[in-house]
């Protein structure tokens, strides 16, 4: 009784597995594990980020040693750079007292110059970015100055500081903050000037007092645009504390190198360039990462 | 004469742009009583988002008056709130923080902060929305969104609430769930409601009468219908009932027949 029952089974199984080619067996590679995977994606996506500029960077030293190594005069090569300043590059921290200290410590005091000028300028430009971003008449009283004077060289500012002040570090400060404040106002104004009619509405249906209105909608709205004139205004900051320090002397990496200049010491100089483009990228990447921060999800609607 | 709660009077509105002056509204009259659910129809620019901008305060009238509940109307309020067409939820809030600022606001001086706390849980669970009270405006769609704004101008407890097109940038499906939820809300609040639509299925069945405004410049209420069918209606068995055809067809003959926009025609 089976069997029949069998053979019709094989027999309505036969054409059906006539019409389909045997099924080709593939042997899988085997699976790495999932931390081990992911170890290999993110240094892979590391490799992506790093090698390119580490190729450029090898690219134009052997370019640069290329065609310096056969002279003796101008720009020295890299190889004569780390020959002539290996104490410097391999030990920023020493100090041996006076204006002698490692790279570091003259880095340190810009940077403690900028934190002060830097700051001021933009509580002082967020401030006044209000005031013409929210006033008409401040705006039309002051925008047109504003435009003239953010044109002025930041060396410029500095006899007049100077002559105002009369010393060297308050000079200095000052220089910072009339170059940094610009970016400053200028941002903030159109951010608070960009805030949407629908936000105000908001404010107005809910009768928000101007300091609730201030706190409540006009800040938080125009944060990411606050940000973009802070990392500018970072920016052309440390542009700043380099050259007045040139002229007023003391500690600063400006002055070093302005003094390693005048000791024809230029091996040192392109060591400080190197901290200098370095610190001021930090600071830019600083700037950047603290507006993320602050500014999660205002821009988003 | 019994007095109405809500009453437009003579109002017009122009606006000036340097030399020239434009005309928006002329001498638009409408009452609404307490409870009632008023819709505004007509094509674009006819002025009814003015009128609706104009009962909540932030447009300045012109000549006329507006007077809710005995009260002339000159600057916006939260006895007036008004749900935006496109929700304006403060992005860098949490859905819960943008009822909880309004609340705060309305009721900081009368209610305690556990009070407070209540009552924006209460309006966010009247629409639904209390499963995502800590995500942000960009994490929820649309239709959540102006749900969240829903909530946020119920919580203030108005004497009229406003609405500026509230479905107009949804989908269909959302959009019908969301008139659903209005409806209970309507139901169960007994708001009174001026609602600013393009809509005509809409209009009849959400409104007790429907305003239907001329075309600008200088718009005026053409016409005003009333949609007797009786509440709580149900869409889909409302939309068969030879009523709810009747008052459909005349809408449209309105905006249509009558009042066809000029450069569309």
């Amino acid at each position: 009784m089976a069997m029949p029952a069998l053979k019709t089974e094989e027999a309505a199984a036969a054409p059906a597995a006539a019409q389909l080619p045997p099924a080709a067996i593939h042997a899988l590679p085997p699976r790495n594990s999932p931390s081990t995977e992911r170890l290999i994606r993110g240094a892979s996506a590391f490799a992506a980020q790093v090698l390119p500029p580490l190729f450029t960077l090898v690219l134009l030293l052997g370019l640069w040693q290329f065609m310096m190594a056969s002279r003796t005069d101008g720009l020295p090569a890299p190889t004569t750079i780390w020959l002539e300043s290996k104490e410097l590059i391999l030990n920023p921290f020493f100090d041996n007292g006076g204006i002698d200290k490692g790279l570091f410590w003259h880095v340190l005091t810009s940077l403690k110059r900028v934190a002060v000028g830097f700051s001021l300028s933009a509580i002082v430009g967020v401030a006044l970015g209000v005031l013409i971003g929210s006033n008409k008449w401040a705006h039309r009283g002051l925008d047109p100055i504003f435009q003239v004077l953010r044109t002025v060289p930041p060396l410029a500012w500095l006899p007049i500081s100077l002559a105002a002040f009369h010393q060297a570090n308050p000079s200095a400060l000052f220089v910072i903050f009339i170059t940094a404040i610009w970016p400053v106002i200028i941002n903030t104004a159109v951010g608070v000037r960009n805030i949407p009619q629908d936000y105000i509405n908001v404010g107005r249906v809910l009768r928000l007092s101007p300091l609730e209105f201030f706190v409540r909608i006009m800040l938080p709205a125009a944060t990411p645009y606050i940000f973009t004139g802070l990392r500018i205004g970072v920016g052309m900051s440390w542009l700043a504390i380099v050259a007045s320090e040139m002229l007023l002397g003391g500690v600063g990496v400006g002055f070093f190198i302005w003094d390693q200049y005048n000791s024809s010491r230029i091996s040192d100089i392109v060591v400080a360039l190197i901290w200098v483009g370095l610190t001021g990228y930090a600071l830019d990447r600083a700037v950047a990462l603290l507006g993320r921060l602050v500014s999660r999800g205002s821009s988003a609607s | 004469m019994t007095k109405a709660y809500l009453s437009i009077e003579g109002l017009g509105v122009s606006f000036t742009r340097g030399a020239t002056t434009s005309e928006v509204l002329r001498d638009v009259n409408l009452t609404v009583d307490k409870g009632e659910y008023v819709s505004i129809i007509g094509h674009s620019g006819c002025g009814k988002s003015t009128l609706l901008n104009i009962v909540a305060g932030l447009i300045p009238i012109s000549t006329g008056a507006v007077i809710l509940d005995g009260q002339a109307v000159e600057a916006p309020g939260p006895e007036r709130a008004v749900v935006f067409q496109n929700h304006s939820l403060l992005p860098w809030l949490s859905v819960y923080e943008n009822v909880k600022l309004a609340v705060d606001k309305v009721f900081g001086s009368t209610r305690s902060a556990k009070e407070r706390k209540e009552w924006v849980m209460h309006n966010l669970a009247l629409v639904q929305m209390t499963h995502a009270k800590d995500k942000r405006p960009s994490e929820i769609s649309g239709g959540m969104k102006q749900r969240v704004g829903i909530a946020r101008a119920l919580a203030m407890e108005p004497k009229v609430l406003l609405l500026d097109e509230p479905f107009g940038a949804l989908d269909a499906l959302t959009r019908a769930h969301l008139q659903d939820s209005v409806m209970d809300i309507h139901a169960k609040l007994g708001n009174t409601v001026i609602m600013i639509t393009h809509d005509v299925d809409e209009a009849v069945l959400l409104s007790d009468r429907i305003v239907m405004m001329t075309n600008g410049p200088a718009a005026q209420i053409g016409d005003i219908l009333n949609v007797s069918l009786e509440r709580p209606r149900d869409r889909l068995a409302v939309a068969a009932r030879p009523d709810y055809i009747r008052a459909r067809a005349s809408v449209i003959e309105f905006l249509y027949a009558r009042h066809n926009l000029r450069e569309a025609a």
